[in-house]
This record gives C-alpha cells, structure tokens and sequence, in this order.
C-alpha cells in the first residue's frame, strides 16, 4: 500500500516538474541584463511580515504611489493595483548592471554614482508613499549604497516605507539574485537566478540601523534561511 | 446588359495598389489614401510587387522596419510599427503592435497596445496593454488592462483607469458613404522623412 502511495506521489509529482524547465529558457532571452529577466529556477512561497507590515500601514488608503525597484513582474502590479495605487517600476539592478558592470570597485566613483542615481531614482523629492526595495541594497558597496539610501530618503514622503530585503548578516562571497512576486499582503514568491558577488558591506542589524539612520525607525523581521526584512519609516 | 458589366470589370484598375502609392509631391502630404484602402502598407519597406491589397484590405496598417516618421499619425484602423515613430500616435478606437524592429518615441492613444520593440513616450491605451518579454517601455501607461511578461523592461508609472462606458459608440454614425473619406492615416504635413 505505501509503494502503491509513493508511486502516485511520483506520478502526480511527475508532470509539474516537467513543466517547470521552460522557465530558465525564457529568463536567458535577454543575457546582458540577467538577474531579473525571467523566471527564476528556484521558486519558493514564503510568509513575509515585512511585507504585511509594508502594506498594513497603508491599509484604508488609496491612490497612493508604491515604487517597486524589482523590475515590473505582473504579479506586483496586479497587486498593488488592485489595492487603488500607482504602481511605479524600476528596473534597479538592471540599471545597476548597466552602469556598473561586473565592476563592483567603480561604485565609489561619485560621478558615476550621480550618473546612476539620475537614471534609476530620479524623482521628486517627497514623491513616494512606499517603496519596494527588496534585495536591491545588498549589492551595493559603501559609497553607492550610501548615496542610495540618501536618494531613498528623500524621495519618501514623510512617513513613508521602505520594504529591503537582506539575505544574511555575515559577509559572504556571493548572495543569490531573486525576484520577488506578492502573491497576497503577506505572502511573498521568491524566484532565485543564480548568484552575484556580495557587498563589502556587513548587513547585521546594527550596520543597516546606520545605513538609515536619516530615517525614523527601522524594524527588523527575521525570516527564515536568515532572510532578514526591514520596515524603515522616513 | 451582361456584356456592358463584363467591360466595366475589366476596366477596372487593380485599385488599392495604385491608390497606394508614397506621392512624391513636396507640398502634398507624404502619405496620403482612400478610406478604403489599406492605408499605410504603401509605407511598408516591402516591393509593391509583394503587396497584398485585397486580402490586406480591413487588416492593419504597417509602417515598415526601413520606414522613419516624424510627426503625428492619426489612424482609423489597426496600425503595426516595426520602423521608427517620433511624434505622436493616435488610433482612438484600433489596435496599435510595436513590432520588434519599432521604435517609437512618441505619445500613444490606442485601444489597445501591444508592445514587442522599444517605446518611449505615454501611453494611454483604453481597454489594454501588452508588454512583451523583449520590450522596452518608457513612460507612463494609463489604461484599464496591464499584461507583462517576465524579461520586459519597464520604467514608468501605471494608472488603471476603468473603461469608460461607449454612450457615444452605440450611437449610429453618419455615413459619408459616396463622400471620398478623409485621410485615414496621415503623417504631419512635410514632416516625414522616409529612409530605405
């Protein structure tokens, strides 16, 4: 009886992981901007406080304006759309890539710092009332990420959010390149594609505290797999 | 009776094909044809030996990958870009495809956008957009329907309006039936500029 259960197990479980392998294919269709390009070939759902807390604070809210810095993914902006806000995209680390390279020691350039400052957050002071930045922060190095926390701050409405995603404390060789998708106001898919050389930058608690310290609060969650949300409030 | 019917038929020009021609005058318009030809597929960078009128005839207008406008086109039917487009395009009730060759630097109003090249500029599509995996799209989108695929590149805003109800579109139309229709499609006077 239990062989006969793990063979139907087996069989049920057979086609969808034949279905899955179309996905890496298709995130390879665009090889020079490659870390959000397409579905990841690793998927996994995963609770997230962060997020519920993101979107907790704006709920009864409409017409709001929530940046996502992840790159448009239809999941996201069904979602955020449906809740009556202005979804805005940013592609980040593609401009990232674009500007930088695999050169991670030119991020302390300051005019090439401004030149990628003015390409990819370039808006208004005061403009956002949320903004998505999921792992975008962790590949930065010192200077840039800095100077990307100042351009944050000033592109927040006075308490407004900020969702950053760190995926360990410790300083690491690489750190995986996800994609995230809402699935609900608590529930997060993460796709991962890969790795991507880490930041010099330690990402413990009290590091990431001075990283926003321009900030009113900054509140950790930690998830699983040392996954560590962080809600900042300007 | 029969034999004056069968005259006249023969008589008959191949019609949309020499309606169809890019007319060279400098002062008149660069494109310029009847309603009831398919309007821009003179425009397109294919011979006119390959082109299709009669079975093309309610199909889109192309603008093709060798083909560079500036100025605005106005179109009463589906319009499909694979050239370059500066300026502004508007199809109030039809289907605009950039196509994965065009490049668009202008303002959009459709219907409906499918979006498979590069467009930089606005875009209000009423009833929806498609953002294909290779395209790019900078700008602002308002429209009631978003679909994008994952590898797109998208940098902009997006307003879902909801479709305004058609009062007005279930009125009957006038007919200007034996009238010669006005320019279905028309880039701005002197300003488009056609390379091959």
């Amino acid at each position: 009886m239990g062989l006969l259960s793990d063979r139907l197990k087996s069989f049920l479980r057979g086609p969808r992981s034949s279905a899955e392998p179309a996905a890496p294919a298709n995130g390879g269709s665009v090889p020079q901007l490659a870390p959000r390009a397409g579905r990841g070939d690793v998927l996994e759902t995963r609770q997230s406080r962060g997020l519920d807390q993101f979107f907790g604070s704006f709920r009864d809210q409409t017409g709001l304006s929530i940046l996502d810095l992840g790159g448009a993914s239809q999941e996201n902006i069904n979602f955020i759309t449906s809740l009556g806000h202005k979804f805005y995209s940013e592609d980040f680390l593609r401009i990232f890539q674009a500007t930088f390279g695999e050169n991670v020691a030119d991020q302390s350039n300051p005019g090439r710092i401004d030149y990628f400052l003015r390409r990819s957050l370039e808006y208004p002071d005061e403009h956002f009332d949320g903004v998505l930045g999921w792992d975008a922060l962790e590949y930065m190095e010192p200077a840039l990420l800095a100077a990307t926390a100042d351009r944050l701050w000033r592109i927040l409405k006075p308490k407004g959010y900020l969702l950053a995603v760190f995926h360990s404390a410790e300083r690491r060789q690489t750190v995986p390149c996800c994609g995230f998708r809402i699935q609900d106001a608590r529930t997060l898919q993460v796709s991962r594609h890969g790795e991507r050389a880490a930041s010099q930058q330690l990402f413990n608690n009290r590091s990431v505290e001075k990283l926003f310290q321009k900030f009113e609060s900054v509140k950790f969650f930690l998830a699983r797999d040392s996954l560590r949300e962080v809600i900042v409030r300007k | 009776m029969s034999v004056w019917n069968k005259q006249r038929r023969e008589e008959e020009p191949a019609g949309p094909l020499n309606t169809n021609t890019i007319r060279p005058t400098p002062s008149a318009p660069p494109v310029e044809t009847k309603k009831e030809t398919t309007t821009l597929s003179s425009m397109s960078s294919m011979p006119t030996g390959r082109m299709e009128p009669e079975t093309s005839r309610g199909g889109s207008a192309t603008i093709g990958k060798a083909v560079k406008i500036n100025g605005q086109i106005y179109s009463r039917e589906d319009l499909y870009v694979d050239g370059d487009v500066e300026g502004t395009i508007e199809l109030m009730d039809h289907k605009l495809t950039i196509g994965p060759n065009g490049k668009v630097h202008a303002g959009v109003k459709a219907r409906e956008v499918v979006a498979l090249g590069v467009i930089q500029g606005n875009v209000e599509a009423s009833e929806r957009i498609e953002i294909r995996k290779d395209a790019k799209l900078v700008g602002d989108i308002k429209t009631a329907r978003i679909i994008i695929e994952d590898g797109a590149y998208f940098k902009g805003s997006i307003d879902i309006v909801k479709p305004e109800p058609k009062a007005a579109a279930s009125q009957p139309r006038p007919q200007p039936a034996q009238v010669p229709a006005p320019t279905a499609v028309a880039a701005a006077a002197g300003a488009a500029d056609t390379k091959r």
